[in-house]
């Protein structure tokens, strides 16, 4: 496997990437500067030369597959806290590795804490958490984070390597990808392990109108982005045995192109357009007081109350909150209508959602022809019993 | 300042036809257009040289129909433009695509900046702008909607990623991915019309690339293969919930924790 390659027409033979190397795996030769297999692919000499002459390279297809063993979770921290797509890549990867054998392990990079947090991913049933922790690591750099979890791949040699579909997941996947010169799908919907440790990917293109099912078949690592609440969360293991591993990082492994100059939490307010669940109180819904039992729903869901056009004009909710066409036009993951009866005027804004749920006492209303879950009942009784079972769910966690 | 924008042509609808035999999709004939999150790039790129002056230049990967969108970002105002069309290069995935416009970036010489649209309507992918930066070894930031300061040596950028926001800055030469909020387009101007047109077009084939191994490209260079294509699962079904209120609550409650809103 050639990992780097040099660029002789650049290469004034300065020798600073031989001084540099933290792994003295680099020479000078009759032919030139030469790499030998001390190399772990850290990157120093790349960012060295002042020519520009070094190139990370490996030749496609020629992976011998049985070196590249075991399933390698990224576990990506947000704001100092694991984010929760990762225990449910963990989840997957768990599952995965049953059908071939494999063992789960993660790879977090970060600033302090970030030892303390590998800590909490033990439970989950991974074998073993590398972690680079260094100041250098406090924010988002996609250069120095690839390289470190570059450095993690080249060491423990994954046959896949899982990533959050996030902001900073889908930024440092490719980087990572292209580095190993293999493949990369992003946005898988689901995954499947083959007898020959194939990884199946498949995931939608095309705005979702055409799901492509994709192999890796001639490289290794197989490296597959997933969003998150996709998967199924992992679950605690009886007797976890796993362990944290600190790695080495390295003051030239923080160096970045990039330097962060302000960092902040956003305060998001969504519209309705964006939200991903919605919950509609319509005149079935009586009183203010029921206006917020409906919204309390909303929020448990994670989404936003909206009205029709009657609860709006009785001053319940404001514009901004309306559905229908003098309203606004929506397409949820997720609607749940309470009280709607479903007027044309409403329904023509809101029935490209992907799941539609109606509730209403009146089984002729107009809004169980759209709708693909009916409860033809009193939501007075439906929607307390649901925030109750929701709520003692959650707190069962 | 010299800045390359990468943009791609995409079908004009989401709704393509599927090469049964390769699986892969049919491109040919379907109507086309410029892959609007790459307006914005391209628009960030004519305000940038505006203020500091140089030259825009607008790469692409694609078949030769590609001169369409070419001509309009010429009539946007773009100074010049190279389309890297090469029957092998048909069935490249993100390495072999990415690697192919970083063989094209060489080409030209590198640039100070390189702007990319955050993804494409088609592949969605959101990774080639990344996978290009790691090929030329380039400091990135993606998911840019706010350049918040640029001059000769160096940019400053605001990301958004999701739950935080970030201000990077970095020396060129670098890559930004832009999201479509950063501005808007301006339309093509048809008082540029004329010259848009007499203006000459660079088709490269893969022999002018800096590095022709031949096995770097398309098909064979691209290390994912897309073993079948489908339609999507259809939507939830036509259900009615039997039973007690409290029962109906209950199926409700399953069918929300099974889709994970909770």
């Amino acid at each position: 496997m050639e990992l780097l390659k040099f660029d002789m027409s650049r290469c004034d033979l300065c020798g600073q990437c031989i001084e540099k190397c933290p792994f003295g795996a680099l020479q000078m030769e009759k032919s030139g500067i030469t790499a030998n297999e001390k190399c772990r692919m850290c990157s120093v000499c790349v960012k060295t030369c002042p020519q520009r002459a070094i190139r990370f390279e490996q030749v496609a297809r020629s992976v011998d597959k049985d070196q590249w063993k075991g399933i390698l979770v990224y576990a990506e921290q947000e704001n100092g806290t694991i984010h929760p797509v990762v225990y449910e890549l963990i989840g997957e990867a768990r599952k995965l590795a049953a059908k071939v054998g494999y063992d789960v392990n993660c790879v977090m990079v970060g600033g302090a804490g970030t030892k303390e947090n590998a800590e909490k991913l033990l439970p989950y049933g991974v074998k073993e958490v590398f972690v680079y922790e260094h100041p250098g690591f406090e924010g988002f750099k996609a250069d120095c984070y690839s390289d470190a979890v570059a450095d993690c791949v080249s060491t423990i040699k994954p046959s896949v390597v899982l990533i959050g579909a996030t902001a900073c997941g889908r930024s440092m996947a490719p980087r990572l990808s292209t580095r190993f010169h293999t493949g990369l799908t992003a946005d898988c919907t689901e995954l499947r392990m083959k007898d020959n440790t194939d990884l199946v990917q498949v995931r939608p293109a095309f705005g979702g109108n055409i799901m492509a099912q994709i192999i890796i078949s001639d490289s290794r690592p197989q490296f597959a982005t997933v969003r998150y609440k996709v998967m199924d969360k992992a679950k605690k293991v009886s007797n976890p045995t796993g362990k944290v591993t600190i790695c080495n990082a390295t003051e030239l492994m923080v160096r970045s192109g990039i330097s962060i100059v302000e960092r902040a939490v956003i305060t998001r307010t969504k519209s309705i357009e964006e939200e991903d669940v919605l919950v509609v109180a319509g005149r079935g819904v009586k009183t203010a007081k029921d206006v917020e039992m409906v919204r309390e729903l909303a929020a448990l869901l994670g989404g936003q109350l909206c009205f029709t056009r009657p609860m709006v004009e009785n001053g319940f909710g404001d514009a901004a909150h309306q559905i229908g066409l003098s309203g606004r036009t929506v397409k949820p993951k997720l609607i749940i209508t309470c009280g709607v009866s479903g007027a044309v005027q409403f329904t023509a804004c809101m029935n490209t959602a992907q799941t539609i749920v109606a509730i209403n006492t009146d089984p002729e209303a107009q809004i169980f022809r759209i709708a693909h879950y009916r409860i033809v009942d009193d939501l007075y009784q439906v929607v307390p019993e649901l925030i109750a079972r929701i709520k003692a769910a959650k707190e069962a966690e | 300042m010299k800045i390359i924008v990468c943009m791609k042509q995409v079908p004009l609808s989401s709704k393509v036809e599927i090469d049964e035999e390769t699986g892969n999709l049919k491109r040919m004939g379907a109507a086309t257009r410029t892959n609007p999150f790459d307006l914005f790039a391209l628009e960030c790129a004519l305000r940038i040289r505006e203020q500091l002056g140089g030259t825009v230049t607008v790469l692409t990967m694609g078949p030769e129909q590609a001169e369409s969108m070419i001509r309009d970002a010429y009539m946007m105002g773009a100074d010049d433009a190279v389309i890297l069309s090469d029957r092998k290069f048909a069935g490249s995935d993100v390495l072999a695509t990415s690697y192919t416009l970083s063989q094209g970036i060489r080409m030209l010489g590198g640039a100070d900046l390189i702007i990319c649209g955050r993804q494409t309507t088609d592949g969605d992918t959101a990774q080639i702008g990344p996978a290009i930066a790691e090929h030329l070894h380039l400091p990135h930031a993606a998911w840019v909607n706010e350049i918040t300061d640029v001059s000769s040596t160096h940019i400053q950028v605001r990301q958004d990623l999701a739950s935080v926001f970030q201000i990077s800055e970095m020396a060129y030469p670098c890559l930004i991915t832009v999201d479509k909020d950063i501005c808007v387009p301006r339309l093509p101007s048809y008082r540029r019309k004329v010259e848009a047109a007499m203006k000459p077009i660079r088709t490269v084939s893969c022999q002018d690339l800096p590095d022709p191994d031949m096995t770097r490209f398309g098909l064979v260079g691209s290390p994912t293969t897309v073993e079948r294509i489908f339609p999507p699962p259809t939507g939830a079904g036509n259900i009615t919930l039997e039973g007690t209120a409290i029962e109906k609550a209950s199926q409700l409650f399953d069918l929300l924790a099974a889709a994970k809103y909770f």
